[in-house]
């Protein structure tokens, strides 16, 4: 895809200056924006030293959302901490799920049946879907286009139907379990999941047609926040951000898991690391993930969805209604939990945002001895003052919403 | 926009090795589990480790991925640190791990990497690991008057003072009303 250019990208950071505007210059002011702010999407603080419109310092102050995650991981079992991934990356819930559980899963030395890792790439790619349908939504709004924002947030709608009916939570869906998933498919779900495959190009086409060649959208995005690539990789930004920048790093496509490397998808990537390019990655993004439900409707295997594991897997309802052995059964793992090996693994997801590693140190026992979340948004959030400096205020709200924090996952 | 290639990740025994010989007496202990290789290494060599990792072109290690720390009660150290590591260009990760006895110090590896800024300051906050060398070690999750490491495995969930400040006071406004209450 050809990238619309308004006029040539500016070679650095930030607008162009023309001579003896330095002169203009005067008295710098010290401006906070946040906690509570409409543009930066949750609880972030910037405290912004401004000289006119000009930003020429950007100082984060993160944390007004921790809830101690990493520490009550450490009090409950492996099983009880899934809903506490729920509330991570609270756009995209489904997709923190299968991150925790998939390093869970390497401790314990556990594959899925193939059923359900297809389901759970489904999970996965509907979830950033709606993720940056969020931010698509959003991020327009903050520049002024509001009539994105309803035709986001319709289809995020539809969506949000389809999570509720797979797994009865719209926002908290906790689905994935150790060993498989919680249940399997509800009846006709798969051809409604199929409209929307069907349905939601027309509506991406729609919006591409709203902003992508838009005068006033590209002037507010193009050459604006323009984090280069070394910076990048030096702050360990990863995702669309990264991508954006122009390095194709996936973790679907570097280190497949679920079977990524069985689906066709392109990796999207910018040129210029503008807020324009991080515009056009995401949005290539939801068609590509568009593709990966197709393949994963046409592939969908009939069978298990759960590993045979009596110590780890809940035994089917009925036979616990019934039988002495499957209720003890559904009673240790309920109260007890299974006992995991000792040991430590990182696994890392190609989450909406980014890279979502969970790095579990476990001493044996029933629940980690050290869980930490490697959380994207925190680790492009150190980038926002590469992006910011030298720029003017207005753009700082670009910066913010192409950024795509989720203070959820920062703060954790 | 094009497609990423996929590439086929490195073998990675012999980067053990090489660092072995790049930097003598560094590597103390290499153990593998379900794939992932971890190297313990020697925390005054942990900056000369890193700069060799990044900067041989067969580990080409450019991009830190994230910092852990954990605090022990029992046993001959204190904290562990763990530097999670991933190379974009060789597609490859390995884990470095130092250990720190009480009141022992690591060197910040901001120098190396400017993502580790962010990584170290969450640690010191949450877990109190000194990095010595940090351009700004300060807070970043809890308050900044906040008296406690809340990740230390002697942190009372239930919200007394630790023994490691068991005489005094904390200071957030918050502690003050429960005391009278």
């Amino acid at each position: 895809m050809e990238r619309p250019d308004l006029h040539p990208a500016p070679p650095g950071l930030g607008p162009e200056t023309t001579p003896g505007e330095d002169a203009l210059h005067g008295e710098q002011m010290v401006l906070n924006m946040g906690p509570s702010h409409p543009s930066t999407h949750g609880v972030l603080r910037l405290v912004v030293t401004v000289d006119g419109e000009t930003v020429r310092a950007v100082k984060p102050y993160v944390g007004y959302l921790h809830r101690g995650m990493e520490k009550i991981a450490e009090t409950m079992t492996y099983t009880q901490f899934i809903p506490y991934t729920d509330r991570l990356d609270y756009l995209a819930p489904l997709s923190n799920n299968v991150a925790y559980i998939m390093a869970v899963e390497k401790l314990m030395g556990i594959t899925v049946p193939p059923r359900a890792q297809v389901i759970r790439v489904m999970c996965c790619e509907l979830a950033r879907i709606s993720a940056h349908l969020l931010w698509l939504g959003t991020g327009a709004l903050d520049l002024g286009a509001a009539t994105v924002f309803f035709h986001t947030f319709r289809e995020r709608e539809t969506l949000y139907n389809i999570i509720e009916s797979l797994t009865g939570g719209r926002l908290t869906t906790s689905y994935p379990r150790v060993g498989g998933l919680g249940r399997d498919l509800p009846a006709g779900w798969t051809a409604t999941v199929r409209s929307f495959v069907d349905s939601f190009p027309k509506v991406l086409d729609e919006i591409d047609a709203l902003l992508t060649g838009n005068t006033i959208w590209m002037q507010r995005t193009q050459g604006v926040g323009v984090l280069r690539a070394s910076d990048a990789i030096a702050l360990g930004v990863t995702g669309p951000n990264l991508r954006g920048c122009g390095v194709a790093y996936d973790v679907r496509r570097t280190e497949p898991y679920l079977g990524y490397e069985t689906y066709e998808f392109d990796v999207p990537i910018g040129g210029q690391g503008d807020v324009y390019d991080r515009y056009l990655v995401r949005f290539e993004e939801m068609r590509q993930s568009v593709r990966i439900l197709d393949q994963t409707l046409r592939r969908l295997p009939e069978g298990p969805i759960n590993i045979d594991d009596p110590k780890i897997v809940l035994p089917p309802k009925d036979s616990v209604l019934q039988k002495m052995e499957e209720l003890i059964q559904q009673f240790m793992i309920v109260t007890e939990g299974f006992e995991a090996p000792s040991g430590e693994v990182y696994h890392a997801i190609e989450a909406p945002k980014g890279e979502l590693g969970f790095y579990i140190r476990s001493t044996g026992g029933k629940s980690p001895y050290r869980l930490h979340i490697r959380s994207p948004s925190f680790i492009s959030l150190q980038a926002i003052e590469k992006m910011a400096v030298g720029g003017l205020v207005s753009d700082l709200i670009a910066v913010i919403a192409s950024l795509d924090p989720v203070m959820g996952e920062v703060d954790r | 926009m094009v497609a990423g290639p996929y590439i086929e990740p490195a073998p990675r025994h012999d980067l053990v090795k090489r660092l072995g010989e790049a930097v003598p007496g560094a590597v103390l202990d290499v153990a593998e589990f379900r794939g992932e290789i971890t190297v313990v290494v020697d925390a005054d060599r942990l900056v000369d480790v890193c700069r060799h990792l990044k900067e041989d072109p067969d580990a080409a290690f450019e991009m830190l991925n994230t910092v852990v720390a954990m605090h022990f009660i029992e046993g001959d150290y204190e904290h562990e640190v763990i530097y999670q590591l991933y190379s974009l260009s060789k597609n490859h990760r390995l884990r470095l791990t130092v250990r720190l006895k009480p009141k022992e110090a690591v060197s910040s590896v901001t120098s190396v990497w400017a993502g580790a800024n962010w990584l170290e300051r969450e640690q010191f906050d949450l877990v109190g690991v000194q990095f010595r060398g940090h351009p700004d070690l300060r807070r970043i999750i809890m308050p900044e008057d906040y008296p406690d490491h809340p990740l230390r495995k002697d942190f009372d969930v239930e919200g007394g003072p630790t023994s490691a400040d068991a005489d005094g006071k904390p200071a957030s406004p918050g502690w003050r009303d429960m005391e009278h209450a």
